[in-house]
């Protein structure tokens, strides 16, 4: 018996101001996979990460994400169960890096105790006492993770996680998806140009608000 | 049934109106104190009810259908939306019939009249929700934020009214206004208020049936628009 | 809901308290705003003038409006919006919290006017401080309807300009009802019926917001 896919659009279709970023979207994706989203600017990746979690309506077609219908169902069940990634930093920039996490994990009924092996996985043990307003793009990307790391989330949506890191930085992240795929969870990947990672991986192209090609 | 009632609509009205002008302007007499201007009371009371009561009880029951999820429509927000939009042209009517009857009165085209200042304020709220739904393209987005407003607003109501009612009578000193307004009605005239306020309610039914057929057209022209951006947006991706 | 508005109220504040926006952006253009309401009533009557109650509550409508844009633009970068709607907070606890860290802020501001008050605009000590009760009460309520009016403006066009035309309508009864009180107290007396507008009008936007705030936050 296959597990039942986490995620499966059928002509997906998002309007933003009567503009259809998605033109009719139509995938599957399996449990504790790894799929990237390739495509050009403009193409509709963002969107397509932003409706898998719940961010944005369907405006037309059909679409289940995690047992949560996107049309009918309640989207806030649905975004508990994502973590989000997104390329303009992730959190409350007055707040220090301990300080937005100790949010997130009161928010999460988390314990305090996850913040620290989280912020050491990333290499922010030093900074975590530093204001985020203060902290570089990469650092912040480092904390986003570490957001997610304290979040674990069952689907991990990474909105061109590999923007402004450096060397360490990708193969940290590469080693971070290897051990989230593994521990189960589903993430969804959205990039420029392929990834380096070595992990078995499905990459679709998109363009012009649709899925034109699939490997 | 439904259909000739609809082709009636605009007939009847026009009837209604000018029945009401006819026998405000010419069958009934002057009043003795105030004269032709008493003449407003076929027009002042009715423009009211139709903005006070009429039209924003209408927005504020759709908006109230719209919020409720089994009754949620698009439908509910398009009628909110132009009974909104009819209040607020009603509102300013009120308010202009009102100024041109107070001015002998007062002395001034504007005085700090109890009733006068919440409708003023009433018509700023339908002025907030017709901005707020400017500021907002997407339709679904759109039409919760201004059911929520409308809903708010009609809270509001009774509160703005009796706080300025209050700040008008509760202070200290001569009241500015104390010139008795209500007039003796009998007869010719009492008919004549009636059919006015018949009148002005169909007046409403009309504009807000057009308002909202424009709507309907506004949105069906926004449908083929969508269906054309979605197979540009398709060929973008073959290219 | 009641943890999650002490989770968002803390927050908030700490977030002020690490930014002090309010602090040197806010609090100084109050002041400003008390004194060219004195310049504005002319060398004769800024000392003795019975608009002093009334000037004070319309500096304070306006600060509040900064406030409000304040505690909106917290939450309005685009990245922080999606990370803590993935938090799946209760959107009542978030209303409580954004609401009562607004009022806390505005009671603050609000004791720092009221002194500027009795000075620039000399009304009488005792009597000002006979009106702190109904100013606490009319700043929560303020702050209720300005987290709900600041949220409804979110996402759009132009949320600042368009905030005030929203709010400020609503916010009429209450500036009646602060200002009435507030003279009242400086003649020594303190009528009910204004108690009654403003705590209608509170517990209107409380059940308002705790029942309607996730309809805004969710779309």
């Amino acid at each position: 018996m296959t597990a039942p896919p986490v995620a499966e659009l059928e002509e997906a279709v998002v309007l933003t101001g009567g503009f259809p970023v998605l033109a009719g979207v139509t995938l599957r994706l399996e449990p504790a996979t790894l799929t990237v989203i390739v495509g050009a600017n403009g193409a509709g990746k963002t969107s397509l990460l932003r409706l898998l979690g719940g961010l944005d309506p369907l405006s037309r077609g059909r679409g289940v994400v995690a047992g949560v219908d996107l049309a009918h169902g309640d989207r806030r069940v649905l975004r508990r169960r994502v973590g989000w990634l997104g390329h303009e930093g992730s959190f409350y920039d007055d707040l220090s890096v301990e300080e937005n996490l100790h949010f997130a994990c009161r928010a999460l009924n988390r314990p305090f105790t996850d913040v620290a092996p989280a912020l050491a996985r990333v290499g922010l043990a030093e900074r975590s006492r530093t204001t985020t307003r203060r902290l570089s793009a990469g650092q912040r990307r480092r904390l986003a993770l570490a957001w997610l790391l304290v979040r674990r989330p069952e689907i991990w949506l990474l909105d061109e996680p590999y923007a402004s890191l450096d060397d360490a930085g990708r193969a940290l992240l590469d080693e971070l998806l290897v051990d989230v795929v593994a521990a189960g969870a589903t993430v969804v990947a959205s990039a420029h140009d392929p990834l380096r990672t070595t992990q078995t991986r499905r990459t679709l192209t998109l363009a012009g608000g649709r899925v034109v090609a699939a490997s | 049934m439904k259909l000739l009632a609809q082709r009636l609509l605009g007939p009847v009205t026009l009837v209604s109106m000018a029945l009401t002008i006819w026998l405000g302007l010419v069958v009934t007499p002057p009043d003795k104190v105030q004269g032709n201007l008493a003449r407003l009371v076929y027009v002042h009371p009715a423009v009211a009810w139709v903005a006070l009561y009429l039209s924003f009880g209408t927005a504020t029951i759709a908006s109230v259908l719209y919020l409720w999820p089994r009754t949620r429509s698009a439908t509910a927000d398009r009628v909110a939306h132009s009974a909104m939009e009819v209040s607020l042209v009603f509102i300013a009517l009120t308010l202009i019939t009102g100024s041109i009857w107070g001015r002998p009165t007062w002395g001034v085209w504007w005085a700090w009249d109890a009733r006068l200042t919440s409708t003023a304020i009433l018509g700023l709220l339908a002025v907030g929700y017709l901005a707020l739904r400017r500021a907002n393209d997407d339709p679904e987005l759109r039409a919760k934020r201004s059911a929520v407003f409308a809903v708010l607003s009609a809270i509001n109501v009774p509160i703005i009214h009796f706080s300025v009612l209050w700040w008008k009578t509760l202070h200290q000193g001569a009241t500015v206004f104390t010139a008795n307004r209500t007039l003796l009605i009998h007869g010719i005239m009492a008919w004549t208020l009636l059919i006015s306020f018949v009148a002005f309610s169909l007046a409403y039914c009309w504009l807000l049936r057009a308002r909202y057929r424009l709507e309907v057209a506004r949105e069906t022209l926004g449908a083929r628009a969508i269906d054309d951006a979605l197979a540009a947006r398709v060929l973008e991706g073959r290219s | 809901m009641i943890a999650t508005a002490r989770l968002v109220a803390g927050k908030d504040l700490r977030i002020e308290w690490r930014s002090r926006v309010l602090l040197w952006q806010v609090v100084p253009f109050g002041v400003m705003a008390l004194v060219l309401s004195g310049l504005a009533l002319g060398p004769t009557r800024a000392g003795h003038s019975s608009a002093g109650p009334g000037l004070f509550y319309l500096v304070v409508l306006l600060v509040t409006l900064l406030a409000i844009n304040r505690s909106q633009a917290i939450e309005r970068t685009p990245g922080t919006r999606a990370s803590v709607a993935t938090l799946g907070l209760d959107p009542g606890g978030v209303f409580l919290g954004k609401a009562l860290a607004l009022a806390v802020e505005l009671w603050v501001i609000g004791a720092v006017l009221l002194a500027g008050t009795v000075l620039f605009l000399h009304t009488a000590l005792s009597g000002s401080l006979e009106a702190v009760p109904s100013l606490v009460l009319t700043l929560a309520a303020l702050a209720a309807a300005g987290t709900l009016y600041g949220a409804l403006t979110g996402e759009g066009a132009a949320p600042t300009t368009l905030l005030p035309v929203l709010a400020l309508p609503g916010f009429a009864p209450l500036l009646i009802a602060g200002e009435r009180s507030f003279s009242a107290a400086l003649a020594g007396g303190s009528p009910w019926e204004w108690w009654v507008i403003t705590l209608v009008a509170l517990v209107a936007y409380l059940a308002v917001g705790v029942l309607l705030y996730g309809v805004l936050e969710e779309s």
